[in-house]
């Protein structure tokens, strides 16, 4: 089972062929991932429009562009389907699904039948949250936190709809983080050591332990919560003796480990293109991996940061304060090491390189204000203001997003067989990268002086940086058209790629562009030095990629 | 050489580190890797790995409402006139049966494991039996108590705990079922393969234990 021969390896059995096959019930992993990736940006198309809604309406103080219940709608689908639709899911199951069994040098998932259904339920889940903005009553107002008694007194329907839609979207996500942990954990080739795999195994190995280990409470939290509203239990009621503070707790013991869920897999990504175009090895390979497992562990006991006005007893503030502060030190040592990589290479500024090295630089940027956050004085200032908001955008959009869209120039000649459109590309980074400051910085200064998040208006003295960050907001939405037309202009007219057009070393690259459905046509590579640029062949040695020797890539 | 990518200029370094195919030695060793065509043991059936995590997945559920539990317990009093106190006798009783099940459980593997087929069958009966006997137990507990789901923060909880937990065991009982009328004489389930069996008995210990946790904090403490 775990490696067959091309000749009788047969995922596809009766599975229609050619574009068909995007459409079907695919076994085929990089079926999958591309179906994850197609479907997930669909749903970022629809999360962007949302957010225009809300950069719209912001754009002057009071609530004249849509209806204050018409905004907490918008504000909550936005944040739901940017979440559970779009990040969570690309990161994860799209790059995850085509990446992964490359990287362990194997011809699929784990579970291929499990990986296909876990797909499959994503796209119900997001059409079921979307069409309950048309129903009576409206969609979830709550935000995507849905924290009761908020969450009880809204309209009960859109708030049933959500709980379950991102029920399903949760089992998607268990599933999958299954799907990675067997297959990275036991369906290596045989002589490939875990120590010698791609960074992007070990955060995904990372992610999946996260996903496995805190969704379900998630899940438990949210079907109490459903009680609550159709039954009329007081789990969290305080009308009926409930205790909102519990599900906060539960909602944070998962949704923290969830913004690791969402940003240590672009660690993993952008750990891979990085020394690809900088032709220099990984620095600190066995440094990356203990970080992973630290953010892993620290990043299942930091969750009550969010907490530090509801109440919380000083001991645990102080226990979660020092928490938090400690992430930053396998944060900060992942950082350097790419920074150390970066060091004396020889770069090719493309458009994924773009894309990564200013990903380095907005994430170093929310990291900071996040460790300033989890300071409680400070916290309790801007608690709830734009400044968390501000914090957020820098990881979740400069750091994923900006890193799933070097992703898509780095591997979309593996994809396609063809090469993205380097002007168009540079264009797009320009674009995104002003628009994206413009949008999210101005926020920061916004929320210290004041500004409480989600309201529909605001205090008239904060107008002109709302606007300044509104034509931000707009900048972005335009920058997304140059990458459309680039994406869809270059499938037919692109540049034919070849198998490796970036001399990479990394599994994928060694097959053909696109890959066969068996991945490799002859027998799967034996890579053990994923990183081995920069020096002779025949020098190359596991044991110093921590050393000077590779970091200088052998030169004094 | 392959062609040099667009945007990355050639350089001495590029023309050291990227060979365009894999050096012999490497593709060596890899040839080696792939001809294992040996039986069962060499290639491991990630199956009952991946139930073991779901399991672990589906045990964190039960570990968040067993935390929202304590804490609602800790710090949310009861309105007057409500009490913690539960009749002790019958869940004592489904534990044991509960804990016997996971015994017999083990003896229809062992049995199936010897080759034999009809012992097996007769312990997945008995195990199924003591499942169902749980059932009834909790059933006959639920009519003879005396809140309701609405009454209180207490009973809230406990009727949520018990009763997802009361839904792993209906699962439980049948999937016993299934692997009872699969172990039949000519059926999937045989000494060779026996993924179904296990899988099912990895289910029913989990589900025990997580009773044996249940019951000692819900009624004991
Ligand atoms: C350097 C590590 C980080 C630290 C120290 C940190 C700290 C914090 C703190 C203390 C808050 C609570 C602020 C408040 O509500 O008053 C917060 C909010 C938030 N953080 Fe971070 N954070 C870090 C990284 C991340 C990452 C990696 C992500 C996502 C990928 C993220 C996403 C969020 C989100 C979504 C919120 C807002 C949640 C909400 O209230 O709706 N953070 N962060
Ligand atoms: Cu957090």
């Amino acid at each position: 089972m775990t490696l067959a021969s091309p000749s009788d390896f047969e995922p596809q059995g009766l599975q229609p062929q050619g574009w068909l096959k995007y459409l079907s019930f695919s076994l085929d992993h990089k079926v999958i991932g591309l179906q994850y990736l197609v479907t997930g940006f669909v749903f970022y198309l629809i999360g962007g429009a949302l957010a225009g809604v809300i950069r719209t309406e912001l754009a002057s103080p009071i609530s004249d562009f849509v209806s204050r219940e018409t905004y907490n709608e918008v504000l909550t689908l936005h944040g739901t389907v940017m979440i559970f639709l779009w990040i969570v899911p690309v990161v994860n199951g799209a790059f995850g699904n085509y990446l992964i069994p490359f990287y362990v040098g194997a011809r699929d998932m784990a579970f291929p039948r499990l990986n296909a259904v876990a797909f499959w339920l994503i796209p119900p889940a997001g059409i079921l949250l979307i069409s309950s903005y048309f129903i009576a009553g409206g969609a979830a107002q709550s935000g995507w936190t849905a924290y009761p008694p908020l969450s009880l007194t809204t309209p009960a329907l859109g708030q049933v709809i959500w709980i379950l839609s991102v029920l399903l979207l949760g089992g998607s996500s268990i599933f999958g983080g299954i799907n990675f942990i067997a297959t990275i954990w036991k369906l290596r080739r045989p002589g490939l050591k875990m120590m010698q795999l791609p960074m992007y195994c070990w955060a995904m190995l990372g992610t999946s332990i996260l996903v496995v280990l805190s969704t379900p409470v998630l899940a438990g939290t949210l079907i109490l919560l459903s009680f609550d509203i159709i039954a009329h239990t007081g789990f969290f009621n305080p009308a009926l003796g409930g205790n909102v503070v519990v599900y906060q707790h539960l909602f944070w013991f998962y949704s923290h480990p969830a913004v690791y869920i969402m940003v240590l897999p672009a660690f993993g990504l952008v750990s891979e293109i990085l020394p690809i175009h900088a032709r220099k090895p990984l620095f600190g390979y066995t440094t990356m991996v203990y970080s992973i497992l630290g953010i892993v562990v620290l990043g299942l006991i930091v969750w009550a940061h969010h907490m530090f006005t509801s109440g919380t007893p000083p001991w645990m503030r102080l226990f979660f304060t020092i928490a938090t502060s400690f992430i930053a030190v396998p944060t900060g040592i992942k950082f350097f090491n790419w920074l150390a990589t970066l060091w004396g290479g020889k770069l090719a500024l493309n458009s994924a390189m773009l894309f990564s090295c200013a990903f380095i630089v907005n994430f170093v940027f929310g990291g900071i204000t996040g460790v300033a956050l989890a300071q409680v004085p400070f916290d309790i200032h801007v608690h709830d203001t734009y400044f968390v908001v501000g914090h957020f955008h820098y990881i979740v959009y400069g750091g994923t997003v900006f890193i799933i869209f070097a992703s898509v120039y780095h591997w979309y000649p593996k994809f396609t067989g063809r090469m993205l459109n380097e002007d168009l590309g540079r264009l797009h980074f320009l674009l995104t990268f002003i628009g994206f400051n413009l949008c999210f910085a101005p926020q920061h200064w916004l929320g210290l002086n004041g500004m409480p998040r989600r309201v529909a208006e605001y205090d008239p003295a904060f107008t002109t940086l709302n606007q300044v960050s509104s034509i931000g907001a707009l900048l972005m939405a335009i920058s997304t058209l140059p990458f459309l037309i680039n994406v869809v202009w270059s499938a037919f007219r692109g540049e034919v790629a070849g198998d490796n057009p970036w001399n990479a070393l990394t599994p994928e690259w060694l097959t053909t562009s696109p890959p066969p459905v068996e991945n490799w046509p002859g027998e799967a590579p034996l890579v053990t030095h994923p990183y081995g640029y920069g020096i002779p062949e025949g020098q190359l040695d596991l044991k110093v990629t921590t050393g000077r020797e590779l970091w200088t890539g052998g030169r004094r | 050489m392959t062609s040099l990518a667009p945007g990355s200029g050639p350089t001495d370094l590029q023309a050291e580190s990227a060979p365009p195919s894999l050096p012999e030695t490497v593709l060596d060793e890899a040839q080696r890797g792939e001809t294992h065509a040996d039986g069962h043991a060499a290639h491991p059936d990630l199956r009952l790995f991946g139930l073991a995590t779901f399991l672990v997945a589906d045990g964190m559920t039960f570990a968040g409402f067993f935390a929202a539990y304590l804490t609602f317990r800790a710090v949310n009093p009861l309105p007057e006139g409500s009490s913690y106190e539960l009749e002790l006798l019958l869940p004592t009783i489904n534990t044991v049966l509960l804990v016997l099940s996971s015994v017999t459980f083990h003896r229809a593997g062992s049995n199936l494991r010897d080759g034999n087929g009809s012992g097996c069958r007769s312990w997945l009966l008995g195990t199924g039996v003591l499942g169902a006997a749980f059932l009834a137990g909790q059933m006959v507990e639920y009519f003879n108590l005396p809140f309701g789901l609405t009454d209180n923060l207490f009973a809230s909880t406990f009727y949520a705990l018990t009763g997802f937990h009361g839904l792993h065991v209906t699962l439980g009982v049948i999937c016993i079922l299934i692997v009872w009328a699969q172990a039949r004489p000519g059926g999937r389930i045989n000494q060779q393969d026996h993924f179904g069996l296990e899988a099912a008995e990895l289910y029913w210990h989990f589900v025990d234990g997580i009773w044996v946790v249940l019951y000692g904090i819900l009624y004991l403490l």
